[in-house]
């Protein structure tokens, strides 16, 4: 047990030291934009830009849509597969892990073929055609985690009862998914929510493939022509991550308890 | 389970009869959206890597996927995958092993867990920003390692844009990914079992190599190939990390698709069909040697 | 010290500052079949588990077949246990879980083989022998768990209260099962319980626990009819506890819900005017007068419960309430609460508690 301890802490200051580098490596780089002394001037440039503004709403807006969309397709098709169709459960669980599989930039590559200004959908004809093409594409990607942490949080309560129990008391469809399922999966919903929040915000191929301006392909210009300002947008975005991150362990405390799996 | 009694609540048949008729319209939006924005897109590459811009069905743009320059990249995507896989599978298995069971102190385990939550999601451009800025020709450790200890790490054959830096800066999300899979499945890992086989005369490695990792198994292999797979789709942190300097399938295909080298989009279909091949296969290995050693579970 | 096979000396158990066992001293013959019985937090899964290797007691020693074992690991021992929960290892067969012990020691696979069909065919499980535990019922399952612990003939065998995960009927089949191959194999065994029952069914001797120490030792009848203290007679049975006062120490004379009985010798050398409780149990008690019954006391019925074979009724004697089972008997109907009744019993049978 002794030496089994001592192995322990062995690995845990391993990986402290390879995750702590980077992050203080990146920190200090980003405040050497002065010559000589610690400041923040590369902070005040990224912030000053417009353009780091203008992408960084985009790529908010962005997410909140994809956010409201992936809740709106996700929650009543779980549920509704836990109410209705236990036998389909396999079968959605497995196309929802697919985007886990197949690359984005495969995902994106179809898209563009399939959806270009000759198909019979042309969608990344318009702006607007191709910002909701996108905002499907994050859809797609956020959809592995935010159908698992709704279909967890519909585990841990009991659909069939409820439903029951609220359709005994008149209440309609739309009742029962406002007013009662969505409240019991709220904090399931808020962590599959916050996950997207970070994958969408920093996401790049699929921005830079279907040329939108997005926070992503802002990043990787400033990184291919400037030298401090980089290390500064990789802070910030460790910490909008660290930031969602946070929140999903906030919101987790208020989930109602799973029941224990039998083994 | 609910799902249980859902079958068993005794029901008249017609009544039965109309429920089961339409219970399936309540997915179908969610279908609609799946095969409209994941599978379609997906099988238009595929057909599209047999077909000719004529649209007949050719062998050709297969075949022209085993040129010497595009087998390299694949080799090399294939290593850098494996690698970042492999050793984030163990590096990750270790962390994880050291909280659960290495007799580490209660407090160290939610702090792992919530970092890992983080850096497994801090991917993409960001990361490569991070990594630059810390091995880099500039990075602190390079300077460290050069004003303090002499070590001359790029002198050393060292490169970030190179297969090995790529692996290195890969593990930053792998490491914790694998962590965040395997911890709860080391948290199932009963105590009695590793108690019962003590008694039976086992000694560590024994309830090692015959109870624990036999149970684990199936979790490691699922988590080596969603591993293999996520680094294998990565393109972000290379191409900020490398711009078109190194050569991965991702890459290529990135480049392809902006136009920036080849103009053959049916290439570019074969490209991204190879890919859906190897992480296919990875997958379809890991589904194979899982049902033959979960033979255990229901 | 010859016949004693298991032998626990001055062990003490603390962690932290929470000391858990204490001053715990046993010995067990070889082929006895000993029940830790106590309410849990008492201490008798750690003693069991110290025994076992799992816990190395801060102060004291274990010795097994007049061997120190109280550094060995768990896995240098040779003790067979049986847990709680089951504990099969789900990835291998029932043949894989019962050889497994062989297996480690490097058996020879035809004397594994064989050695594991003699175990199924002990378990009365002959043909489940390729089966996987996830494919057995609970009973099946421990019945399994049994036949993995004694494969590789231990010295001991240790049962972790193995049927309090088990319902109610396989639960009592089981315990029958196992104290019949015990018997047939002539295994010392330490059986760890929560339940009365199961300790006073099963066992040669049960150890009574509470807080750490080994409030009494002793037989089932004795546990039961002779309990040394409060502890014991109140946890093990039920028990109706009549407070009472010394009349007349020398003539044994107890005052209780304003009637006189007599005690014989028991309080002599006490003080008159001197409270004291004193307790009978149901079956002591009955309804009516009897034969050579000193104890009579009337009062008033409250509560009649029907339990099947008995009838347990409530009787309110001054204040205090006794309970006493009375046999169902189809011919004669069932007391009525309110009614007024006698109760007798014999005052040699009421034990006197002073601690």
């Amino acid at each position: 047990m002794k030496a089994n301890r001592f192995w322990s802490w062995a690995f845990l200051a391993l990986g402290v030291l390879y995750f702590a580098l980077p992050l203080i490596g990146t920190f200090e780089f980003s405040m050497k934009m002065r010559r000589g002394v610690y400041s923040l001037d590369a902070y005040w440039a990224v912030l000053a830009d417009p353009r780091f503004q203008a992408t960084f709403t985009y790529s908010v807006m962005m997410a909140l849509a994809t956010i409201v969309v992936g809740v709106l397709l996700v929650v009543p098709t779980a549920y509704w597969v836990r109410l209705k169709l236990p036998g389909w459960r396999p079968y959605l669980e497995f196309v929802t892990l697919l985007p886990l599989v197949i690359p984005p930039i495969v995902i994106v590559f179809g898209y563009i073929r399939l959806y270009n200004t000759s198909s019979w959908l042309p969608l990344t004809g318009t702006a607007l055609g191709t910002n909701i093409l996108l905002m499907f594409g994050y859809v797609v990607l956020s959809l592995p985690y935010m159908y698992r942490a709704v279909d967890t949080g519909l585990r841990a309560i009991d659909v069939r009862t409820l439903t029951e129990a609220a359709e005994s008391l008149g209440a309609g469809w739309l009742t029962i998914m406002w007013r009662v399922i969505l409240p019991n999966v709220l904090v399931a919903v808020l962590s599959g929510a916050f996950l997207t929040f970070a994958i969408v915000i920093g996401e790049f191929v699929l921005a830079a493939l279907l040329n939108r301006p997005a926070f992503g392909p802002y990043l990787q210009l400033i990184g291919a022509n400037r030298a401090y300002e980089p290390a500064a947008l990789a802070v910030i975005a460790f910490a909008i991550t660290w930031g969602c991150m946070a929140l999903i362990q906030v919101v987790s405390r208020f989930a109602p308890r799973a029941p224990t799996q039998p083994h | 389970m609910t799902d249980a009694s859902a079958a068993a609540l005794p029901a008249p048949p017609p009544a039965r009869r109309a429920r089961i008729s339409f219970a399936w319209v309540g997915i179908v939006p969610f279908l609609a959206f799946a095969v409209l924005f994941l599978i379609m897109p997906t099988l238009h590459i595929v057909t599209g890597a047999f077909r000719n811009p004529a649209g007949e069905f050719t062998l050709v743009n297969i075949a022209n996927l085993f040129q010497p320059s595009i087998i390299a990249a694949y080799w090399i995507s294939i290593r850098i995958s494996v690698a970042s896989a492999f050793l984030g599978c163990l590096i990750g298995f270790m962390l994880a092993w050291a909280v659960v069971l290495g007799g580490l102190p209660g407090w160290v385990r939610s702090p792992l867990l919530t970092f890992s939550g983080v850096a497994s999601n801090f991917a993409g451009v960001p990361l490569a920003f991070a990594f630059l800025a810390t091995f880099g020709r500039l990075g602190l450790v390079t300077l460290i390692l050069r004003d303090w200890f002499g070590i001359n790490l790029y002198g050393m054959g060292f490169n970030i844009l190179s297969f090995g830096g790529l692996t290195l800066t890969y593990l930053f999300f792998q490491i914790p990914l694998m962590v965040l899979i395997v911890t709860p499945a080391l948290d199932g890992m009963r105590r009695e079992w590793r108690e019962a086989a003590s008694i039976l005369g086992a000694t560590s490695f024994q309830y090692w190599r015959m109870v624990a990792l036999p149970i684990l198994w199936p979790t490691l292999l699922g988590t080596f190939a969603l591993l293999f797979a996520n680094s294998f789709g990565a393109v972000a942190t290379a191409y900020a990390l490398t711009g078109s300097s190194l050569s991965i399938v991702p890459i290529l295909l990135f480049a392809q698709i902006r136009g920036d080298v080849l103009q053959d989009p049916h290439l570019g279909y074969a490209l991204a069909f190879g890919m859906i091949v190897i992480t296919g296969i990875a997958n379809f290995v890991y589904i194979w040697l899982r049902a033959r050693s979960e033979r255990w579970v229901k | 010290m010859s016949d004693q096979f298991l032998s626990i000396r001055q062990v003490r158990k603390a962690f932290g500052p929470t000391v858990v066992v204490q001053e715990f001293n046993l010995d067990v013959k070889q082929g006895e079949f000993v029940s830790f019985l106590g309410p849990s937090g008492c201490g008798k899964t750690t003693m069991l588990r110290i025994v076992a290797g799992f816990e190395e007691p801060s102060v004291g020693q274990v010795f097994i077949g007049g061997k120190d074992v109280t550094r060995l690991k768990p896995n240098q021992r040779n003790i067979g246990m049986v847990f709680q929960a089951y504990a099969l290892f789900p990835n291998m067969t029932v043949a894989g879980n019962i050889g497994f012990g062989l297996k480690v020691a490097g058996k020879p696979a035809a004397e594994i083989r064989s050695r594991v069909a003699e175990m199924l065919e002990l378990i009365k499980l002959p043909d489940f022998g390729n089966r996987y535990p996830y494919q057995l019922s609970g009973g099946q399952q421990q019945r399994v768990a049994l036949a993995r612990a004694m494969a590789p003939r231990p010295q001991v065998l240790l049962l972790d209260e193995p049927l309090s995960a088990l319902d109610a009927k396989v639960r009592v089949s089981l315990r029958e099962e196992i104290r019949t191959i015990q018997k047939e194999l002539g295994i010392t065994t330490v059986f760890v319980t929560h339940d009365q029952e199961e300790a006073l069914s099963m066992s040669d001797r049960i150890v009574v626990m509470y807080d750490g120490r080994a409030e009494q030792v002793g037989t089932p009848f004795e546990i039961y009819n002779r309990p040394a203290t409060r502890f014991v007679a109140g946890f093990v049975g039920t028990l109706n506890v009549i407070e009472g006062t010394i009349a007349d120490p020398a003539a044994g004379v107890v005052t209780i819900a304003g009637g006189e009985i007599s005690v014989g010798n028991r309080v002599a050398g006490r003080k008159a005017g001197e409270a004291l409780s004193l307790a009978l149990r149901p079956e002591a008690i009955a309804l009516g007068r009897r034969e050579g019954r000193d104890g009579l006391v009337t009062g008033t019925i409250r509560e009649v419960s029907f339990l099947g074979s008995v009838i347990r009724v409530r009787v309110d004697m001054g204040g205090a309430l006794v309970s006493l089972d009375t046999f169902n008997s189809p011919a004669s109907p069932p007391p009525v609460a309110g009614e007024r009744a006698e109760i007798s019993f014999s005052s040699s049978d009421m034990l006197i508690l002073d601690r």
